[in-house]
């Protein structure tokens, strides 16, 4: 059992390392970066995304996201099913932080007193310090805060990595989400030509293994601290109780799904920090899918299903051409129907027969 | 099983509720039982007529259209047990190797729950051969005209535009979802939903109830009133509760069995209704036939 004291007791050491690591003579010019505009990002949960411009206006700039981490227990399917997460910002997945290739990534991590455990965060779209897990690591009653140079384009996870074991468990957790660099002219397609979203939508995927009792119900647990060990186990047999999009199963389907309109552009980023996946949008495409989700690969054409692989975010750009119920899902279909991995887009407009229609509805087999 | 007092006692207060007695059941009966079966309690309720919006899917000129709202009458009173069977009743039928257990484990007098249409047929027989009476899954109409008020039918999209299908599957969405109906998966105490107007409990709680109606594909006329064709799909129960769906007859957790989209049942029980035997019946009964 993980105490509170212990938890504080190993990250003590740990910032002890850090401490050292901090010291280090920095390299790069402060200076000239003190001289750049700085814009402060207002983040909005997932699935949606802080507003943003998709071709950057004018020069590289400073963009500063605040983030407060929150660990509080939330339900995670319909059965009221219980996890203990810990969270970026109290969603799952943590907010999508868009900027540009070139900006400055500069985000105050804090880690109220409120808090059970030290935190801290590794971004991949960041080179160094452990994608700057080692220069974050905060305990309850801390704040810091990094700064960080967006040099590569691209979709990009971002996930706690207090060290060891913590490392698995604070992101099966719920501590994940996602960096969107966008080049500085915005997205183009396989051909280099300009291509722009008239939506975005942030799904990210989450795996859960939550433990059982002998009569094989989900336990509850009072603190994370308390489900450590139990939930370890379930971990190692890599088998997850619950795959979900935006931190709970059906999270968002009903009032919640996800909308468009036919014509309509979207741009679906997908981040998945620990496993596999294979987004699918039954009954539509992915017109151009950056599979690996860097921006200066061109993106692969007339995709049914793409994979992410587990600890990286992919994008998919669709236009919608057909009205009505679309299912999102990872296309293994029984973690998108038995463990949760489902969301719905309602899409508005005209039915167009040319693509489909029924022809003879279900009858009588003719003899 | 051990003897237990506590139900017997339940037993005979249940059974001067009914007409036939138990102790009159059980020598005719050519099964051997480990122990005496409680008679649930029944409301009956006399004949009538009501609006009943029909099960299955429906076409009229080749579109989808609302199931057609058809004038249907219950004839002779309809005995209807007050309670969904509960989970001790159930367990009587899986202590006496005739139902398999529910796959909720659940205890006491809670709705059985976790129960497919097959455990709800094979409880029915059980029942029936226990009891000496003829005891069966309402059709869906029956069940209709028990609910009552309660009744809701299916989440309706209405009829589909010809030109543009997802304008129906929109409008069934939202509906859907705009009843908020938050997911509800703990069965609880038999009466905990209360009673309607006609005296029974928990009609439309958080258990859905299996009914005899298969799930068909029906043409109507052009004048919307009657089915030109059908064709039934009896692997596929109609199942009533919160709202109508439908259900493969092997599924017991209703959450996984259908409602691609949408609200899936919470659970899946029943309840049962007798039919009074025919003068025949009655005859090969008391010769020792069954």
């Amino acid at each position: 059992m993980l105490t509170r004291r212990e938890a504080l007791l190993g990250s003590v050491l740990t910032a002890a390392a850090v401490a050292t690591v901090g010291a280090m003579p920095a390299v790069a010019s402060a200076k000239d970066v003190a001289g750049l505009p700085r814009e402060k990002v207002t983040m909005v949960p997932p699935p949606f995304v802080h507003a943003h411009d998709q071709v950057a206006k004018g020069g590289p700039k400073v963009v500063e996201f605040i983030m407060t981490i929150e660990e509080k227990p939330v339900v995670i399917d319909a059965d009221g099913t219980q996890l203990n997460a810990m969270t970026y910002n109290g969603s799952i997945p943590g907010p999508l932080m868009v900027v540009h290739e070139g900006d400055y990534l500069e985000l105050t991590l804090v880690n109220p007193d409120t808090s059970t455990l030290a935190h801290n965060i590794d971004f991949h779209a960041a080179t160094g310090a452990l994608g700057g897990g080692e220069l974050t690591l905060v305990n309850p009653g801390e704040q810091v805060t990094l700064r960080f140079k967006a040099t590569r384009s691209g979709t990009f996870v971002y996930h706690c990595a207090p060290g060891g074991a913590m490392i698995p468990w604070h992101v099966v957790s719920g501590m994940s989400g996602a960096v969107m660099v966008l080049p500085r002219d915005g997205l183009k397609d396989d051909k280099g030509r300009p291509v722009r979203y008239d939506r975005i939508y942030y799904v990210g995927e989450n795996d859960f293994y939550i433990p059982r009792d002998e009569q094989g119900q989900f336990k509850k647990y009072e603190s994370a601290g308390d489900n450590y060990e139990e939930t370890m186990r379930v971990m190692r047999g890599l088998i997850p109780t619950h795959v979900v999009f935006n931190g709970k199963a059906g999270s968002l389907t009903g009032d919640n799904a996800m909308k468009a309109k036919v014509g309509e552009t979207i741009l679906i980023v997908h981040s998945q920090a620990n496993r596999d996946t294979r987004p699918h949008l039954i009954g539509g495409h992915g017109d151009f899918v950056w599979e690996q989700g860097k921006f200066a690969n061109p993106p692969a054409k007339d995709l049914e299903t793409w994979f992410i692989r587990g600890g990286s975010a992919g994008a998919a750009l669709y236009t919608f051409l057909q009205p009505g119920i679309y299912a999102y899902v990872n296309h293994n279909l029984i973690e998108a129907v038995e463990l949760g991995a489902t969301a719905h887009f309602t899409v508005e407009g005209n039915w167009d027969d040319d693509l489909m229609m029924q022809v003879e509805p279900p009858k009588a087999i003719a003899s | 099983m051990s003897f237990d007092p506590v139900f017997t006692f339940g037993t005979i207060a249940a059974a001067t509720l009914i007409s036939m007695g138990i102790a009159h059941t059980f020598g005719e009966s050519p099964l051997k039982f480990s122990q005496p079966v409680a008679v649930s309690e029944l409301v009956v309720l006399g004949p009538g007529s009501f609006e009943h919006p029909q099960a299955g899917e429906f076409l009229k000129e080749n579109h989808p259209v609302a199931a057609p709202v058809v004038q249907t009458s219950i004839d002779a009173p309809l005995e209807i047990m007050k309670y969904q069977v509960s989970v001790s009743e159930y367990g009587r039928c899986v202590a006496d190797g005739a139902c398999k257990p529910a796959d909720a484990r659940n205890v006491g007098h809670l709705p059985v729950t976790g129960v497919s249409y097959l455990d709800a047929e094979a409880y029915a027989r059980w029942f029936s051969a226990r009891t000496g009476g003829t005891w069966r899954l309402p059709t869906d109409v029956e069940w209709a005209y028990a609910a009552s008020e309660r009744f809701r039918g299916d989440i309706e999209g209405g009829e589909s535009d010809p030109n543009n299908p997802a304008r129906r599957w929109l409008t069934q969405y939202r509906l859907e979802a705009s009843l908020g109906r938050k997911p509800d998966p703990e069965p609880r105490a038999q009466g905990s939903f209360g009673t309607n107007s006609k005296g029974l409990a928990d009609i439309a709680g958080n258990v859905w109830e299996w009914t005899s109606t298969c799930y068909s594909h029906a043409t109507i006329d052009i004048d919307g009133k009657r089915t030109a064709s059908s064709i039934d799909n009896c692997g596929v129960h109609v199942v009533e509760g919160f709202h109508r769906t439908y259900m493969s007859n092997f599924i017991r957790d209703g959450k996984s069995g259908g409602c691609a989209v949408g609200t899936p049942p919470d659970n899946l029980g029943f309840r049962l209704v007798r039919d009074q035997p025919s003068l025949v019946q009655v005859a090969l009964r008391r010769l020792g036939f069954s």
